[in-house]
């Protein structure tokens, strides 16, 4: 079955009805994506769904062809989240960090503090007690912010040449 | 246990003529569309069958309209459409509010109000709005269509009246007026099922629905009766201990339920006053 994943077009051949969860781990040998309680409930095993936050435990892998999956290896290099985890101390065990990290990646780049823990609500950690995390996406927003300004303004550059050319 | 799903069918329909003839002919068949339910089921073991329907292609069923001051909501939205939804804040902001306090975003993103009507749990937190409005359930089958007033749509915990070969297509909101209020009352803000939900609209004849306290959503006829015709808001709530039927769950008690459905009905009294 065909899909994006990370960007890339990809062909996985796993059952419809296998979770997206497992093709991941199991099939793509993505192992980033972390599995807590299987239902719904607390955002580890959490990826991006044509850039939506999903909970990929509770997505059948037939519902995602044609579609485009981002997961926590799609974020690659060091992203300015997975800095601000590290210095704010948002992960300690780390097996929320993929998912937070992903829910977080969620979040329109200028949220609230309010936006951010509304928008964290589905992902549990047992270690941090959440403040390094809120600080940490707080400070990764700043950075991002600055970053996506240059990816516009360099975007902006290539149309205004486009449309000179 | 988790269901090993390896023999499990998932049925692409091309169309839905497709899909509604599949439903008749090619029965038993699980309609899937969010799975935040079904999976949820298949997780803990207890599939509730071996061979599904994926809805998530039926553009039929999608989108939010406004026709002759009916709104029209396809069952496959989500609750996040609704949220992001500015004609459901403008003629609809009750379910704007459920759609904000149900699960959390992951769940928002997926989950429809197709699914959540149809899986009739008492605790789903639009069912009270679409009570409480005088919502229409669209269903089609291959016979064709047809619709039923959301108030009479549920027989008993869990039972609808949809037929096998069913599906949910649309929920139809005709035109609201007054004002509309909602609150739901459950351990935290997120991913919580409610231990009581309330939907309600303020006009010279109220309109209030309550979930999680019977085994269906129900409309409070009495308790609206009481304060439609003059009656103190105590008369209201003495009319509510009558007509609705808490119990003792996982999740709360009887006790607790009855009184703050009552306090909710006098919240909601003063607060649209
Ligand atoms: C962590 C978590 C938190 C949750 N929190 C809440 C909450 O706060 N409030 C709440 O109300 N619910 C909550 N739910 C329950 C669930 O998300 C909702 O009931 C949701 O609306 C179901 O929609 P779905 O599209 O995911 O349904 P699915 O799981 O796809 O289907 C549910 C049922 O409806 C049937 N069905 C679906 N669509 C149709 C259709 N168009 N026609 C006929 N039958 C159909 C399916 O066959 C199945 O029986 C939560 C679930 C989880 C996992
Ligand atoms: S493993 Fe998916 S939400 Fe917990
Ligand atoms: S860091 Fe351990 S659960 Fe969050």
């Amino acid at each position: 079955m065909r899909f994006r994943l990370n960007g890339k077009q990809v062909d996985v051949r796993a059952p419809a009805m296998k979770r997206l969860l497992d093709v991941l781990r199991e099939d793509c040998g993505l192992t980033g994506t972390k599995e807590g309680c299987g239902e719904g409930e607390c955002g580890a095993c959490t990826v991006l769904l044509d850039g939506q936050a999903v909970n990929s435990c509770l997505v059948p892998f037939g519902q995602v062809r044609g579609r485009s999956v981002k997961t926590i290896e799609g974020l690659r290099g060091r992203h300015p989240l997975q800095d601000a985890f590290i210095t704010e101390g948002g992960a300690q065990c780390g097996i929320c960090t993929p998912g937070m990290i992903m829910a977080a990646a969620a979040l329109p780049p200028n949220a609230t503090l309010d936006q951010v823990r509304v928008g964290l609500a589905g992902n549990l950690c047992r270690c941090t007690g959440y403040m390094g995390i809120y600080r940490a996406v707080k400070k990764a927003q700043g950075s991002g912010l600055k970053a996506q300004a240059r990816t516009r303004a360099k975007a902006g550059t290539n149309r205004t040449q486009k449309a000179a050319r | 246990m988790r269901t090993p799903v390896s023999t499990f069918e998932l049925i692409e329909p091309r169309s839905l003529p497709h899909a509604l003839a599949l439903m008749r002919d090619s029965q038993p068949i699980v309609p899937l569309a969010g799975c935040t339910d079904v999976y949820v089921a298949l997780n803990a073991g207890t599939p509730p069958g071996t061979r599904y329907l994926n809805l998530l292609s039926l553009d039929a069923l999608r989108g939010i309209a406004r026709r002759d001051g009916v709104i029209s909501i396809g069952a496959l939205t989500t609750f996040s459409e609704i949220s992001r939804s500015a004609l459901l804040a403008r003629h609809l902001p009750a379910l704007v509010m459920a759609a904000r306090e149900i699960g959390a975003v992951q769940i928002q993103n997926r989950a429809t109000l197709g699914g959540n009507v149809a899986n009739g749990s008492p605790a789903g937190d639009s069912l009270p709005v679409l009570a409480a409005t005088d919502a229409v359930v669209v269903l089609r089958s291959a016979a064709g269509k047809r619709r039923v007033p959301f108030v009479a749509f549920y027989t008993g915990y869990r039972l609808t009246v949809m037929r096998p070969d069913e599906l949910v297509v649309a929920v139809e909101v005709p035109p609201v007026d007054g004002r509309q209020w909602f609150r739901k009352v459950g351990t935290r803000a997120a991913q919580t099922i409610s231990k009581v939900v309330i939907a309600a609209v303020r006009a010279p004849r109220p309109r209030i629905a309550f979930g999680s306290v019977a085994p269906t959503v129900v409309r409070a006829r009495r308790t609206e009766e009481a304060l439609a015709s003059g009656g103190t808001i105590d008369d209201a709530v003495a009319a509510l201990g009558a007509e609705i039927a808490p119990i003792d769950d996982m999740r709360s008690t009887a006790e607790y339920r009855l009184r703050v459905a009552g306090n909710l009905i006098r919240q909601f009294w003063t607060e649209t006053a």
